[in-house]
């Protein structure tokens, strides 16, 4: 729960102006972005995504960093992805 | 991988373990507190000590959110989720988390519903889908998961959801850091600051450290050489007798934080009189409770709850290994009553507790120079 996890912006959810889709290692989910608001986002960005919310925009060498190093966290990483997987936050 | 070479490369961090050593005065000691939970975790996964000079040590301290949790809250939070139409939910870090009278998970076993959820917004949708049930979030964290809880509440209240509560456990870090300072078992050269908390707070929270107790923060990212680099700066501001805030994790963290987080925490909820904290005891507004005009979304007003303080077990050291005053290894129950699978303390259940970082990865680094260093010897002139 206090992984920050990179995930890539693919675009705004429909289910509420709150929301985007973020691809996160594979998993595409929706997350909130509210935290962001009044940051320039776009498809293609990065953001640090915990428990649901976009917490910061991060560049895209941080992100694949981010990621690496989540990686070689093993279980914790796996666990928190696992956890990811089963949000269905709208 | 370019991006990542950058922050791990082993030259580098040759380089920086040789610039730390060279900036060290011969025969003075060095203690920095890394705060955070994931700062423990990388310095045991990587064995960073090692990389360090004999007179620099590293002094893990309470920046893990599930370890703080005190008995007594857990205790509270089953009672919640054994009442009638509950669903409790929480982060799955927390299941494990041993109460007074057991564990979420032990509590499950016995039949109460309580859920996994990754997201303080899947527990929302949990309430919306069963309108004819109490959903219950849990609520822990510091400044990082504590602005998720806030705008759950938020669309919760303009969405009308009259079935969601929150059982609030958030805590800030700044009065912990405030409380080890004051704190007369331990003396420190400066602090590591944690990297996702100041996304939100930003830096300028820390200034009293530098201003009041004369003592540097560098706030640092997570990857091995983040954290060398860091030590690097703040033998450097002591090298050159200066005292302050640095941000060595700037392409994350902005000096000012993030500003709608904050907005969203305020408006949502107020600082409690004071918090009991695991190990730590009871510190003056230090964590966060829902404000009045969420009462509605308040589950402390919801439900009536026990309370009761529930002392930690005897054989426990948490409280010391949390304000770094013990190394792990040094508590009487360190992998033997006490592992992952068969927690005692709550140090041993997060993968950021300094227990259980130094369990899984620790253990051969095991005595490699006291681990309490002698008061007076570090004190900065
Ligand atoms: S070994 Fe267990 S009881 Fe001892 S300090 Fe660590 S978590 Fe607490």
């Amino acid at each position: 729960m206090c992984l920050g996890i990179p995930g890539e912006l693919i675009g705004p959810a429909e289910e509420h102006e709150d929301l985007a889709v973020v691809e996160v290692s594979g998993v595409r989910r929706r997350i909130n972005i509210g935290l962001l608001e009044g940051q320039d986002l776009k498809p293609g960005d990065w953001v640090l995504v915990h428990v649901g919310f976009a917490l910061s925009k991060i560049s895209e060498a941080e992100a694949q960093a981010v990621l690496e190093y989540l990686e070689g966290l093993g279980q914790p990483y796996e666990d928190e992805i696992d956890a990811l997987r089963a949000s269905d936050i709208s | 991988m370019r991006f990542v070479d950058e922050y791990r490369d082993a030259g580098r961090a040759r380089a920086l373990a040789a610039g730390i050593a060279a900036r060290c005065r011969p025969g003075r000691r060095y203690a920095f507190m890394e705060v955070c939970g994931g700062h423990t975790h990388t310095i045991y996964k990587h064995g960073l000590e090692d990389h360090l000079p004999e007179e620099v040590s590293l002094v893990h301290g309470p920046g893990c959110p599930v370890c703080v949790i005190p008995m007594g809250r857990v205790d509270d939070a089953i009672h919640i989720a054994s009442q009638p139409d509950v669903i409790m939910t929480s982060f799955g870090d927390l299941l494990r988390v041993p109460g007074g009278t057991g564990s979420f998970l032990d509590a499950k076993a016995a039949g109460a519903d309580i859920r996994m959820v990754y997201s303080p917004l899947d527990a929302l949708k949990i309430a919306k889908q069963n309108p004819d049930r109490r959903v219950v979030f849990m609520a822990i964290g510091f400044e990082t998961t504590a602005p998720s809880t806030a705008m759950t509440v938020l669309r919760a209240a303009a969405e009308g959801v009259r079935n969601f509560s929150v059982f609030c456990n958030h805590v800030m870090i700044i009065p912990a850091i405030k409380a080890i300072l004051d704190s007369p078992d331990l003396r420190l050269d400066g602090f590591i600051g944690p990297g996702h908390v100041s996304a939100v707070i930003g830096c300028e929270p820390y200034a009293f450290i530098a201003r009041d107790y004369g003592k540097p923060l560098v706030v640092a990212g997570f990857e091995p050489l983040d954290i060398l680099a860091s030590v690097h700066m703040l033998l450097g501001q002591l090298a050159e007798d200066r005292c302050e805030v640095e941000n060595q994790y700037a392409r994350v963290v902005p000096w000012h934080g993030n500003p709608v987080a904050m907005e969203a925490i305020g408006r949502v909820m107020r600082l409690r009189p004071h918090f009991e904290w695991r190990g730590l005891g009871f510190i003056a507004h230090s964590a966060l409770a829902m404000a009045e005009e969420y009462a509605a979304f308040d589950a402390e007003r919801v439900f009536d709850l026990p309370g009761v303080r529930v002392a930690d077990p005897r054989s426990c050291q948490c409280g010391e290994v949390l304000k770094g005053v013990l190394k792990p290894w040094e508590c009487k129950v360190f992998g033997t009553a006490c592992t992952p699978e068969t927690p005692i303390g709550t140090c041993m259940v997060s993968s950021e507790g300094a227990c259980a970082a130094y369990y899984n990865f620790g253990r051969f680094t095991r005595d490699r120079r006291p681990a309490v260093i002698p008061l007076g010897e570090v004190s900065r002139a």
